[in-house]
């Protein structure tokens, strides 16, 4: 395959869109949480873009995704529109979710987020079930379930592997190993080298790759996506790359290996990709300053709309526990 | 639909529900433990038929993994269909807690209204059998006290039908528990395809001087105990709560606010029971009609038992309603 097997040009620059579409946003995040600006909980996932950015290229926007807490980086690259992302981490009523939901609950079905969960480990056999209504529609939709590699050791991940090999659903299991489960560093906590290895107990395919390869990581998405779209079941994809800060926005990471950190931070995989697009010509320094300049734009856009956007009406605590208001 | 009744124990009923709720909708379909005809159907063979005319893609037996049927069942409705997942005992939906309460209970109110769960979860469950602490357990509270869930209890097989097509047309979860000793009840379909409303009480019996109110196996001994009452005079109203969240406020306060007392039976235990809920409703907005304070007989504090002398004493015995009776009556 060799150089023929990558993305086109147009492909290319897309990915890079959706990585640096992360990047500055995640950095926006973290500036106005430091100035008091948004007060939420904000796992960051700087470091990691390249993953969702490979996988949602190989998606349609009506496929599904289910994500993590750890996911807005995941919903950006699916495609929710940063102004009612915004709006919805500000607890504004023009929020994805009217202000109901907040930075661990992004929804937005029309393009494709069904769920983002804030419980270890569910996102997989959700995934499954939505999954298993395109197999019975027959209408060729495809659910991923990303994940961090502490899911990998909770029962769920057992139970949702072993359905979908056995029920052939057209899900695609993409772990982001970011080398910690909160605090712990993976190899306290898992018992395998690779969480992939653990796909032969499912007889499912299993890939562990450079999730920060983007050429790596767009192939494996893309194979794993046709297997499931052809009705060939699933595939788990461990994605190994690294969490370039602690947890939860805050912590002082101190558990976190320093000399890891800084060579993780070194090879950052944004402008690595960026590099690499304009020394093999897929794109010129020009075009990809104006991309970034024109994401900041719409970001400060995005910002300015949430902020001046108003509160949720007090009577949405009684609208959507039911389809119909009950009286307690 | 045919309009000739039937006659029908309550697994039949349920069945007979499923079925028919699957031939309208093909969006409908069963999953859980042993539902399919090649595993006889389930347990007690309540999904029995169901896989051979609608095919095991529609009706799937599953591994024994709660979290993996209700993640399933939750995905798929979010996706459009009318999942009904079987968790076989209530006990069992412990290991399936997040799914059903994290889950498909606040996914519409996370989502700001954008998605939704529709599914039902069966589940059978109740002492008397001999399975002791793990397989009888009533646990309905843990899941009234969710918000977004919805809690169907049926005492007859007519009801079972009727609550089961509601519970499966509903927007919102429905988990729907099936007292194991009534299952062999036999009862009629007089119009198939009729529904009966969740939310909505049915008054067994009329009264004017007590009301007994209660949901699943116990209606029959608050029936029995109205019964014995009424040889001395005593006019006892049976209310059968049949969903136990929501709760019919407006058909306890019209039964009470008419006997001004209240006991409130159930299999569950007493501590933040069903009962507990009934009785503070009732002490919020019927205070001053009332002509005792409101009574509840429950299962004992404690795990079920094995043994038949403990199983026996554990329960709500009709003798124990009476007494309760007679305490409002002082």
């Amino acid at each position: 395959m060799g150089q023929q097997d990558q993305p086109d040009r147009k492909t290319l620059v897309e990915m890079y869109r959706k990585a640096t579409l992360i990047k500055q946003n995640d950095e926006r995040f973290r500036s106005v949480i430091k100035a008091g600006v948004l007060v939420m909980p904000y796992y960051s996932a700087r470091g990691q873009e390249i993953i969702p950015s490979a996988v949602s290229v190989n998606l349609n926007q009506s496929d599904y995704i289910v994500t993590i807490y750890r996911g807005i980086h995941d919903s950006l690259a699916k495609g929710v529109p940063m102004k009612p992302l915004w709006a919805e981490l500000a607890g504004r009523s023009t929020g994805t979710c009217k202000g109901k939901g907040g930075p661990m609950h992004v929804t937005h079905p029309e393009s494709g987020v069904m769920v983002t969960t804030g419980i270890v480990g569910s996102s997989m056999p959700i995934a499954n079930g939505l999954a298993l209504a395109s197999q019975l529609k027959g209408d060729g939709k495809v659910a991923v379930a990303y994940f961090g590699d502490g899911a990998s050791n909770i029962g769920a991940f057992h139970e949702a592997l072993n359905l979908a090999s056995i029920w052939k659903l057209p899900v695609v299991f993409v772990c982001q190993n970011n080398g910690y489960g909160e605090h712990t560093k993976y190899e306290l906590a898992t018992a395998v080298a690779n969480v992939a290895d653990r796909a032969a107990s499912y007889t499912m395919p299993g890939f562990t790759v450079d999730g920060n390869d983007p050429i790596a990581m767009w192939r494996v998405s893309r194979d794993a996506i046709a297997r499931a779209r052809s009705g060939q079941g699933p595939t788990l994809i461990e994605a190994k790359t690294f969490r370039f800060f602690g947890h939860i926005f805050g912590d002082a990471d101190n558990y976190m290996d320093k000399a890891d950190k800084a060579a993780a931070m070194a090879k950052d995989p944004v402008p690595a990709f960026r590099n690499w697009l304009i020394a093999n010509n897929h794109a010129t320094e020009a075009d990809l300053t104006a991309m970034e300049a024109a994401i900041e734009k719409e970001i400060d856009e995005a910002v300015e709309f949430a902020k001046s956007s108003p509160f949720p009406d007090v009577a949405e605590l009684r609208r959507d526990v039911y389809a119909t208001e009950v009286t307690e | 639909m045919s309009s000739e009744a039937k006659k029908v124990n309550t697994i039949e009923a349920i069945n007979l529900a499923i079925d028919d709720a699957m031939a309208a909708d093909s969006n409908v379909i069963v999953l859980g433990e042993d539902v399919a005809d090649a595993q006889e159907g389930g347990v007690i063979g309540v999904t029995k038929g169901l896989s051979t005319k609608y095919g095991t893609a529609r009706v799937r037996s599953t591994p024994i993994a709660e979290q993996a049927i209700l993640g399933a069942a939750i995905g798929a409705a979010l996706a459009g269909m009318r999942p009904i997942a079987e968790i076989m005992l209530m006990n069992f939906t412990t290991v399936g807690m997040d799914m059903i309460v994290n889950h498909a209970a606040k996914l519409r109110f996370m989502s700001g209204g954008q998605t939704h769960v529709p599914m039902v979860v069966r589940t059978m469950t109740g002492a008397g059998f001999a399975t002791g602490g793990q397989h009888s357990d009533f646990l309905e509270s843990w899941f009234v006290h969710t918000a977004g869930m919805k809690v169907v209890i049926p005492s007859t097989p007519e009801d079972a039908y009727g609550l089961m097509l509601s519970a499966i047309d509903d927007e919102d979860p429905v988990l729907f528990i099936e007292p194991l000793p009534l299952y062999w009840n036999p009862g009629t379909i007089t119009e198939r395809g009729k529904r009966i409303p969740l939310g909505k009480a049915k008054v067994c019996m009329e009264g004017s001087d007590v009301t007994l109110i209660s949901y699943g196996r116990q209606v029959f001994d608050c029936l029995a105990v109205a019964g014995k009452l009424a040889a001395e005079g005593i006019k006892a109203e049976v209310l059968d709560l049949r969903t136990v969240s929501p709760l019919d406020n407006e058909a306890i306060f019209k039964s009470v606010g008419k006997t001004g007392r209240a006991v409130v039976v159930h299999e569950a235990m007493k501590n933040c029971g069903v009962g507990a809920e009934v009785s503070s409703r009732i002490n919020e907005n019927l205070f001053g009609k009332l002509k005792a304070p409101v009574q509840r007989v429950t299962s004992a504090f404690c795990p079920v038992p094995f043994s038949k002398a403990l199983e026996d004493a554990f329960i709500p015995s009709q003798a124990s309603i009476e007494a309760a009776v007679r305490v409002t009556l002082k």
